[in-house]
């Protein structure tokens, strides 16, 4: 509508339009050519990670740990398995935490402390990553005296919980309040309100905010790089060095071995993959689940 | 769009009933109900005790994050005081440390990255909210979107696989050809350089940018365009106009954030710059920023004051950050006060 509107008014101005209108479609002409530009490196880097990724993967990369250096072959195992206990490690920290400060926030933090906590969460959202491994390094690695897949996990566990509690906190507020008095009007007590009905409620929205926080922590390194420090064989004790995939494409990557930046690709692919599947799986839970409009 | 203006008319009605009758009503009464069978109220209060000590947690984890960084950098602090930060030399052999060479780094990637970033952001929030066919916005945020999903490491592999030996090959000695003179494209093109550390940070905090700026446009209100296109304006004209103008304080805040996203950006970072502690006029010259330093030296640092010099670094940072972040909140608060905004990254 505004765009016909805005032709149509062209069309009738006096000879000075003519180098307005030549402005207006250079503006256009201008901001297509952003896009492109914008797009260009987002597709270039997937194509690059489709075909440098693609060959190098294979059931040995899936399977095996590293091989010494001149040696081909083996692969990231290791390094996978060690992704998955350290998320798990986070997961199990920050998604509770989150959640928790998350309803505090929406049912009980209508308050000055509420405010603070509000805005403690947006300042730890903006915490560089690296800073955030310092931390872990003094608290755990300091005490336990080695490094370990908990550091790593509870490194981050403090960057999940900040997007964790304040998509929580929006969530729950969307829920209509009739809801919430309804079950107070059954005689149902608070907690059992919040839990059951209000969160039951807003469920997918929840998780949206759970996996986005995933997303955003499954591909740091800088955090790890001297929490869980990685490792080149197996290890599955939550107080051992353990090895990363990200850690693993990083020491890879700068490395002067063309068999080593191979894996590093192949490494970037698989990384991508699962970010990608959980990003586009919230969308789609998103758009079909019960708090679609959300 | 549509949904939070046909709400907004229930808001002066649905406020009063929940602070009033209703809620006045339910929470009062309820309790008392279910405080006869007797189980109701004690779980209530250790629910919102345990509810509480998790909304403690954040705040705790915060002051923990500044108790560690302040009490580990103290003996740093205690060797150098303010001149850390004025001193260009970093001699771990001697421990000599200073931070100069390094705050300089940060700050002339992340500048470069805005200088780079800001235009592109905004001609891609214009075009996604002003221009686009509205079938392809959804997409075409989607995509953009994708890119603040790559993780950081997978920026610096393309970076040193791709970026680099296009810049040394034929950025880099065209920009000497054509901008030598000014002595900011001076030197031997390695690509390895301040300029690609620079170049990937664009393309990182993008996303970052042109979202905010696209919720920034889209809660500037309708009659605003409307009015602007009534006087006869071209399109691009209603946009400068009716929007952007509009707009301001909350594009700022969007700038604002890319730069706190920029700061303290690591890994990339540390693949492309060279990690030199030099300060060099020209871009071409490898460098070192705040974070990278810490990646590459923190695990190997022997001795108390090599160690707390870091953290210092790493404090510093922190802080900076933090006030960037602060600053930009605000901003693009200003703006979009009252509507749900940043709700779905």
């Amino acid at each position: 509508m505004p765009e016909n509107a805005a032709v149509h008014a062209v069309h009738h101005v006096p000879p000075i339009a003519l180098r307005r209108r030549v402005v207006d479609h250079m503006m256009t002409g201008a901001c297509v050519l952003t896009v492109a530009v914008v797009l260009a490196p987002l597709f270039a880097i997937f194509a690059y990670l489709v075909y440098r990724g693609i060959g190098s993967i294979n059931w040995a990369f899936l399977t095996q740990t590293p091989r010494p250096v001149g040696e081909s072959g083996g692969g990231m195992a290791n390094a996978i398995v060690g992704s998955g206990l350290i998320l798990a490690i986070a997961s199990l920290i920050g998604v509770p935490l989150g959640i928790g400060a998350g309803i505090y926030l929406a049912e009980f933090g209508r308050n000055r402390f509420g405010d603070v906590i509000r805005f403690t969460a947006d300042v730890l959202n903006g915490v560089p990553s690296i800073v955030v491994g310092i931390v872990a390094y003094a608290i755990v690695v300091l005490s336990q005296h080695h490094f370990s897949a908990l550091a790593g996990g509870v490194a981050l566990a403090i960057m999940m919980i900040p997007t964790i509690t304040r998509t929580t906190e929006e969530m729950l507020l969307l829920v209509p309040r009739a809801l919430r008095e309804a079950a107070y009007g059954l005689g149902i007590p608070r907690w059992r309100t919040t839990l059951s009905i209000t969160l039951r409620t807003a469920t997918s929205g929840v998780i949206t905010g759970v996996m986005l926080a995933f997303a955003r922590v499954a591909g740091e390194t800088a955090p790890l790089l001297f929490t869980a420090f990685g490792n080149q064989f197996w290890n599955l004790r939550v107080s051992q060095p353990t090895a990363a995939l990200p850690l693993q494409i990083f020491s890879y990557a700068i490395s002067p071995y063309d068999e080593w930046h191979r894996q590093a690709w192949a490494g970037a692919l698989v990384l991508i993959v699962l970010i990608v599947s959980a990003v586009a799986a919230v969308r789609i839970a998103v758009r079909h689940g019960t708090f679609g409009a959300a | 769009m549509a949904d939070p203006a046909l709400q907004r008319p229930d808001m002066p009605f649905s406020q009063p009933a929940e602070s009033g009758t209703v809620s006045g009503a339910g929470p009062v009464a309820v309790p008392a109900l279910v405080s006869l069978r007797g189980s109701g109220e004690t779980s209530d209060r250790i629910f919102k005790l345990a509810m509480v000590l998790c909304g403690a947690a954040v705040l705790g984890t915060l002051l923990l994050i500044v108790y560690e960084l302040v009490l580990r950098s103290g003996p740093s602090w205690h060797a150098f005081g303010f001149k850390f930060f004025g001193a260009s030399e970093w001699d771990p052999v001697n421990e000599k440390f200073g931070a100069l060479p390094f705050i300089y780094g940060t700050l002339v990637s992340s500048l470069l990255a805005l200088l780079i970033a800001v235009p592109l952001s905004i001609g891609v929030a214009v075009f996604t909210t002003e221009m686009c066919p509205i079938p392809l916005r959804g997409s075409l945020s989607f995509f953009v979107e994708l890119l603040a999903a790559i993780p950081s490491v997978v920026y610096g592999l393309w970076a040193i696989f791709v970026l680099v030996p296009i810049l040394s090959n034929y950025v880099e000695p065209f920009l000497a050809k054509v901008l030598g003179w000014t002595g900011f494209f001076d030197g031997p093109p390695y690509g390895i350089s301040m300029l690609a550390a620079g170049i990937i940070l664009a393309i990182m905090i993008i996303p970052i940018i042109s979202s905010i700026t696209r919720e920034v446009l889209m809660v500037v209100p309708r009659h605003q365009r409307e009015a602007a296109l009534a006087l006869g304006a071209t399109r691009w004209e209603m946009i400068r106009v009716g929007v952007l103008r509009n707009a301001r304080a909350g594009i700022v805040g969007g700038i604002i954030l890319g730069l706190g996203r920029a700061l303290g950006e690591t890994m990339a970072v540390t693949m492309v710059i060279g990690n030199r502690p030099e300060i060099a006029k020209s871009l071409f010259a490898p460098g070192y920023t705040m974070a990278s330093v810490l990646a590459n030296e923190f695990t190997e640092a022997t001795g108390d004051v090599y160690l707390s010099a870091l953290i210092e670094i790493g404090l510093a940072l922190f802080i900076v950050t933090i006030i960037v972040n602060a600053l930009a909140r605000l901003l693009v608060w200003s703006v979009t006060r009252g509507q749900a905004v940043g709700t779905h990254a």
